[in-house]
């Protein structure tokens, strides 16, 4: 008897401790906005604190903070956390984890393409119209930041964006007798020079490959936003809502594209995991990639000589693929007065043209805000100066579910060099991959 | 009241020992529980919470299992591939290693540090590792197959090598632990059963089936029961070696897990990643009581 007392005395301690423990957990769903409402007039005239996060790049963090000291003299009564310690891989593993918990970013950077997904979580909240009236943003910020607004609501704002541009290696230009100073300025230059630039040794193994076709890399926006366009096509009807690029046009880019990997063989994504860390080792001729790459290649092959060309045209059409890491209010920020007033504030001072001109000094990213990036100075640019050319001419899909829709891509590719399939059926099954996606994204509003 | 001298250590133990049972219910009960509760649930991961929809998850992985080139479909194929290749080629090998360093006294420590190290080392560095060495054209492998006058082997690029090579790795992980064991269990059996049938003529063969594999059952079940179930949680090798993680080429390499975590942290739909979770556990459940049941037998001599 005494034994089973013992029991019961030992299970009611456990239960309570269980109890305790979980109780905390519970809780912090509910609490902010209760806080929020007792607080808010003592608030005031005190200090008010600000989160805001981004993953951790070097560059980025360092160009944030030199605008955080500004915005934070400027504005003695804003103190703003910030949080960059979360590698890129995890960013968004940590988001979805915080938020929940209540413990999140006011202000956080995200990807544009995840804009769509962030919003249906309920994450986001949109931007105050008066701060941020949609006019301006038509008129001072480039043209693809239009994909800042998810069915005509404004959510969010960059400091800068980014296009594509052809990379190309002078050096192995130069040794396959090509000259260096005029890189492929068409598609049919660009086959041509590709082809004479890729070197095999005796037993065929590839030694230096002119272009490497590789969808996960870049060049699923090149084929969507570029080569679509330039052969007559459209990727989407304008409102996003239906793919488009599996008509003749699209099939014309699609040959051109796989053509890399088939029939020119100028190159072998398997080879150094992928075209990007191929080109940045020097094994590539040509490579389509973002001005963010400049940096790589500074940090990790800083000797290669090398140039940046505009995307090559086709048919006289210019095009290019531009993206942008862009800013948002977080629902945390939404659910207390004084921070959202704080939150906004600080976000129009980052998307100021001032801060994009900060920006481009520090990370090599473009300011969004015309005027920054219409610079004489910045277009003369030996680097940057292509990229900075695209801003006028360039697009940026809006996806639904970004790592979806590109994977429909990669997919795609990999059936018609892994497995034979005839490339029609594989474009289709794109297609019909990627309509899904924007189906149920579209269906759920 | 008063206790015994007995009764407060008794007391005592159980308060240290439930340190670790609060442990264990608020990090992995607590969990589990809600991802049933999840899995019911149109849940929004940043609200925390979500609407009830019943099965309505459920009906959408019946429903997207039925499409062509179906993520869900392949996931619990290759799933069931990973265990089916896997257990018994990690059985088979680490029994023999076990027999041979059963026979050996000089360096056996060296062996059996060699054979167990793997097993210790983090998913991840084991699957960079392999990733240099199934590389086309500089990886090892590769330069090997060259030397050999051998064709190059795409391995984890191609859809039909990418599931063997990954379970390859695998095993070689997960053989250092199984050999362990096995070398305990080899160890336990009594020298004289063998004099004993060797004076009544037995050869090695026959002291090997009917002394040696019988003896070891417990050890065998054991073994299958949890190999199994870790190769029905694979995981981290499939995300660093397949391209970008995605469980590919051409989903050939995705996994129940991988589907569960790019569902739930990359399209942020838990309630459906939820609802993948709970199909695979009924799965675990019911392999592993179908397991100790058929395989469970004592052994006495």
């Amino acid at each position: 008897m005494k034994r089973s007392k013992l029991f019961v005395l030992i299970g009611a301690l456990l239960v309570t401790a269980m109890l305790l423990a979980a109780c905390p957990a519970a809780v912090p769903a509910e609490s902010p906005a209760a806080d929020s409402a007792a607080e808010e007039p003592a608030m005031a005239d005190e200090v008010v604190e600000i989160e805001y996060w981004q993953y951790n790049f070097a560059a980025r963090v360092d160009a944030m903070n030199q605008l955080i000291a500004q915005f934070e003299e400027a504005n003695p009564n804003i103190k703003v956390v910030h949080n960059a310690d979360i590698p890129y891989a995890e960013f968004r593993d940590k988001i979805a984890a915080s938020v929940p918990a209540g413990v999140g970013p006011d202000v956080a950077t995200l990807f544009y393409g995840w804009q769509s997904v962030w919003i249906d979580s309920g994450y986001l909240v949109p931007l105050p119209e008066d701060a941020f009236p949609p006019a301006m943003v038509g008129e001072k910020f480039s043209p693809m930041v239009q994909a800042s607004f998810v069915e005509g609501t404004l959510y969010t704002l960059p400091t800068a964006v980014r296009a594509l541009a052809l990379f190309y290696n002078k050096d192995l230009m130069a040794d396959a007798g090509l000259d260096p100073e005029s890189p492929p300025s068409t598609l049919d230059e660009l086959a041509d020079q590709a082809a004479a630039c890729t070197q095999r040794d005796d037993d065929g193994a590839l030694v230096v490959q002119g272009f490497v076709a590789d969808p996960a890399a870049q060049d699923h926006h090149w084929f969507r936003e570029v080569l679509v366009r330039q052969f007559g096509g459209v990727p989407y009807t304008d409102d996003y809502t239906e793919v488009l690029y599996n008509d003749e046009a699209g099939m014309q880019a699609w040959n051109y594209l796989i053509a890399f990997h088939t029939d020119l063989a100028t190159g072998d994504r398997d080879l150094f995991d992928g075209s990007t860390n191929a080109f940045v080792g020097g094994h590539v001729c040509f490579h389509v990639d973002g001005s963010f790459r400049l940096g790589t290649i500074a940090k990790n092959n800083p000797d290669m000589n090398y140039g940046v060309a505009e995307l090559p045209s086709h048919n006289g059409i210019k095009s290019t693929f531009g993206s942008y890491w862009t800013h948002g209010l977080t629902k945390k920020a939404a659910a207390d007065q004084a921070r959202f007033d704080a939150a906004v504030k600080f976000l129009q001072f980052i998307t100021s043209a001032d801060a994009g001109a900060l920006w481009v000094d520090i990370v090599g990213e473009l300011p969004a805000q015309l005027e920054a990036g219409s610079n004489p100075e910045l277009l003369a640019d030996e680097k940057l100066g292509a990229f900075a050319a695209g801003l006028e001419y360039s697009h940026a899909t809006f996806f639904a579910d970004e790592s979806q829709q590109r994977q429909a891509i990669i997919d795609s590719f990999d059936m018609v060099v892994l497995t034979d399939e005839d490339p029609a059926t594989a474009l289709q099954i794109a297609a019909d991959t990627d309509q899904e996606v924007l189906d149920d994204f579209w269906s759920s509003r | 009241m008063r206790f015994t001298l007995r009764q407060r250590q008794i007391i005592w133990a159980y308060i240290f020992m439930s340190v670790a049972l609060v442990f264990f219910v608020i990090i992995r009960w607590y969990p589990t529980i809600l991802a049933f509760n999840v899995s019911f649930r149109d849940w929004n991961v940043f609200e925390g919470s979500g609407p009830w929809v019943g099965l309505e998850n459920y009906q959408e992985i019946w429903k997207d299992a039925g499409k062509p080139r179906s993520s869900v479909t392949a996931a619990f194929s290759n799933t069931v591939r990973y265990v089916l290749f896997g257990v018994p080629s990690q059985l088979v090998l680490a029994l023999a290693i076990a027999l041979l360093l059963a026979q050996i006294r000089r360096l056996s420590a060296v062996f059996r540090v060699a054979y167990f190290a793997p097993y210790v080392t983090s998913a991840v560095a084991v699957a960079f590792v392999w990733n240099w060495l199934y590389q086309p054209e500089t990886g090892l492998i590769n330069q090997g197959l060259d030397l050999l006058g051998l064709p190059q082997q795409p391995f984890t690029k191609s859809p039909a090598q990418a599931l063997p090579s990954i379970t390859a790795v695998a095993v070689w992980q997960n053989l250092g632990f199984a050999v362990i064991i096995f070398l305990a269990g080899i160890q336990q059996i009594p020298g004289h059963y063998y004099e004993a049938a060797r004076i009544d003529g037995a050869n090695a063969w026959q002291l090997f089936w009917r002394i040696t594999l019988p003896l070891l059952n417990p050890i065998i079940v054991y073994l299958t029961v949890l190999g199994t179930i870790s190769y029905l949680r694979l995981f981290a090798l499939v995300q660093n070696m397949s391209p970008q993680g995605t469980g590919g080429p051409l989903k050939s390499t995705t996994t129940v897990v991988l589907e569960v975590y790019r569902e739930g942290f990359s399209s942020y739909k838990m309630g459906y990643a939820g609802a993948l979770t709970v199909l695979l556990f009924f799965l675990i459940l019911l392999i592993t009581i179908i397991q100790l049941r058929f395989f469970s037998r004592r052994v006495e001599y």
